[in-house]
């Protein structure tokens, strides 16, 4: 199911030119029709403080205490659109599609509310609109599909100041990303998050420190987490067949001769 | 014919009080259909699964695993001592498949949905295998356990034709619990970031099947007595000893997978130093393992009907909060504490309660317990 990155679009951010804008945030509510929600101050600086229903995409404020100072780092939140996405494999009625252009996409029509896709996502992305007593959707960034579609860049994307993100095919962008690791060494920490993270996805991110300081899940294994639970399900036709075979064997073996007794127990109830 | 009302005044009181808990939570789900879960429940997006996945329907499951494990040993293995209790074992299975069914409706965001996905496939997703497991299942208890209803109404055609087919019908009744409870297992398979590796293993679900197993026969057991308790039979200590002999094995063999299965993954350590998460693992192979496997281990519990009793409440304890730590330390990872509200919990108690209730009149008003009837 994984995508092809020549196909695929991807998404690099650079972490190290965002300065906290927010017009991202905007731009995706405004793009999306999404409204806003009741928040209260939750001692973190931006509101709301993380991604909701109403929110695909986020800003994370993060002060960091360094020897010149504070240092302040802005963090793009917003599903990363994985190659072999386990919200997809998760979804028992295609409800989630990864689209051959990238974008990974909700079909609200489809969806029964399970929420697995909530626990299988590494990166905690798809969110509920509890609220809602009877047709509660999933929400999540929807990577502008219809804009893609259109030849448009991602909403976010085209607002930004500062050209956090740079927009193209996944090869491409993660080419740039090593490209720039090479022309301004000491500029960016070595990893590029995302390159390897589940299997690979479409949005990758440079940074200046190592992820893990900007709170981001460094634990996620580098396997497409769908191979997972894959490996247990495609066992499933040899199962039955062995179960069934192997069951009735012993039925048999274990019930020879007895047969008329059976029966006689049989009529007797 | 009594009415209503008089039929409900000549009940016991424990009968009243089920009667009560069963609408007060079938009240809290029509808030919860009328308000949604947000307002009923205390999910977010940092936890969305409480504890109706946890007990409604890990446990729900998990607890019918008697039925499978009873018709095997009768019918595919010819253990004919056990007959007596194939019927209420699979009583058992039926009911605890109907309240994971009426769980699953309740917890799912758009219940009216709940049939999507037996036309719209995705076999890459066990919530799909976990959907077809149980409609599937559920029918063919409904099979296994129909001759109790085709007796009580004499419906002997019908009842011969069954009969016919009690062989395929046991036989895919155990493949279906098996897919079904290793599946349950299998849907933690995707989280191996999440989940504390005490639990994550790739035999997860061959682990949540064994468990199953000992979980279910010790149901059986307990029923066995309570059912005798009740009905003021006699308790069927053969029967009983052999079902202890069954838990005891399944446990040891759980014990030896289990720790062969972390010390191969170098996760032993993990055991010590995962904080909360090793107290809990501690406690749940105390309670569900070591426990009971210790008390199986003299004679005098495995002759006495209450040494039995007490060993088989702690497995079922025990191997309950496993499944609570799986669904539990999946969501620890954010950080949010979740403490369900009590509305999730007038739901919960309302299910078990109805559980209870269809169990009583079933064996009330059905042939069930065999001998019971013929005297
Ligand atoms: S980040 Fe999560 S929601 Fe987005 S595609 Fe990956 S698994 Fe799905
Ligand atoms: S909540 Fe909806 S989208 Fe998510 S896995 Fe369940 S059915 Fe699919």
């Amino acid at each position: 199911m994984t995508t092809n990155n020549k196909t695929s679009k991807g998404v690099l951010v650079d972490l190290t030119r965002c300065i906290g804008c927010r017009g991202c945030q905007i731009a995706c509510k405004s793009w999306n029709e999404r409204s806003t929600k009741d928040t209260v101050m939750s001692g973190v600086f931006t509101n709301p403080p993380k991604l909701n229903s109403e929110t695909y995409t986020h800003i994370n404020y993060i002060e960091q205490p360094q020897d010149s100072g504070q240092a302040w780092h802005f963090v793009k939140d917003q599903c990363m659109h994985c190659k072999d996405p386990a919200c997809v494999s998760a979804c028992p009625v295609n409800a989630l599609e990864k689209t051959s252009t990238g974008p990974v996409v909700y079909h609200y029509s489809r969806c029964i509310g399970c929420r697995y896709c909530m626990i299988a996502c590494p990166f905690q992305i798809p969110k509920y609109e509890w609220e809602k007593a009877l047709t509660p959707w999933v929400q999540k960034c929807t990577f502008c599909s219809e804009r893609i579609a259109n030849e448009l860049v991602p909403a976010c994307i085209k607002v930004c100041p500062t050209q956090v993100m740079h927009y193209g095919t996944l090869e491409e962008v993660l080419r740039e990303a090593k490209k720039r690791q090479q022309d301004s060494p000491g500029r960016y920490h070595d990893r590029i998050y995302g390159e390897k993270e589940a299997g690979g996805t479409a949005w990758v991110y440079l940074s200046s420190v190592p992820f893990e300081q900007l709170g981001f899940n460094v634990n996620i294994p580098d396997v497409q987490l769908p191979s997972l639970t894959w490996a247990s399900l495609n066992k499933i036709p040899a199962t039955v067949g062995g179960f069934v075979v192997a069951l009735s064997l012993i039925a048999w073996f274990r019930n020879r001769g007895s047969k008329g007794e059976q029966s006689a127990q049989g009529k007797e109830k | 014919m009594a009415t209503v009302k008089e039929y409900y005044q000549s009940q016991p009181r424990g009968m009243k009080i089920l009667f009560a808990l069963v609408g007060i939570g079938l009240l809290t789900i029509l808030v919860r259909l009328a308000t949604g879960l947000g307002a009923t429940t205390n999910l977010s997006d940092d936890v969305p699964w409480g504890l109706w996945i946890a007990v409604d329907v890990l446990c729900g499951v998990a607890l019918a695993a008697g039925g499978f494990s009873v018709a095997a040993a009768v019918y595919i293995f010819n253990m004919k001592k056990y007959r007596p209790i194939v019927r209420p074992a699979v009583l058992t299975a039926f009911i605890g498949y109907l309240v994971v069914v009426f769980g699953l409706f309740v917890d799912i965001g758009k219940p009216f949905s709940f049939w999507h996905p037996l036309v719209m496939w995705n076999y890459h997703s066990i919530m799909f295998e976990i959907v077809w497991c149980i409609t599937l299942y559920t029918a063919v208890l409904a099979l296994e356990f129909a001759p109790a209803f085709l007796e009580r109404f004499k419906w002997e055609k019908t009842l011969n034709v069954l009969k016919k087919f009690i062989y395929p019908l046991v036989i895919a009744g155990i493949v279906l619990s098996y897919l079904h409870q290793s599946s349950l297992g299998a849907l933690f398979l995707i989280v191996p970031q999440k989940l504390n590796h005490l639990w994550y293993s790739p035999i997860i679900p061959q682990l949540f099947f064994l468990s199953a197993i000992a979980l279910g026969l010790a149901m059986v057991s307990l029923e066995s007595i309570m059912g005798s308790r009740v009905f003021k039979r006699e308790y069927e200590m053969g029967i009983l000893q052999g079902l202890t002999k069954g838990v005891a094995i399944v446990l040891a063999i759980y014990l030896v997978v289990k720790i062969a299965d972390l010390a191969v993954r170098g996760s032993l350590p993990l055991v010590f130093t995962s904080g909360a998460a090793s107290f809990f693992f501690i406690t749940e192979m105390l309670v569900g393992v070591l426990i009971p496997l210790a008390l199986f281990a003299r004679k005098q519990t495995r002759e006495s009907v209450n040494g039995i009793l007490t060993a088989s409440s702690f497995v079922i304890v025990g191997i309950v909060m496993n499944r609570f730590n799986a669904n539990f330390f999946t969501q620890a990872g954010t950080g949010t504490f979740y403490f369900p509200a009590i509305l999730e919990f007038l739901v919960t108690i309302g299910l078990i309660s109805l559980a209870i209730l269809l169990y009583r009149l079933a064996v009330t008003y059905l042939p069930v317990f065999p001998e019971a009837e013929r005297t």
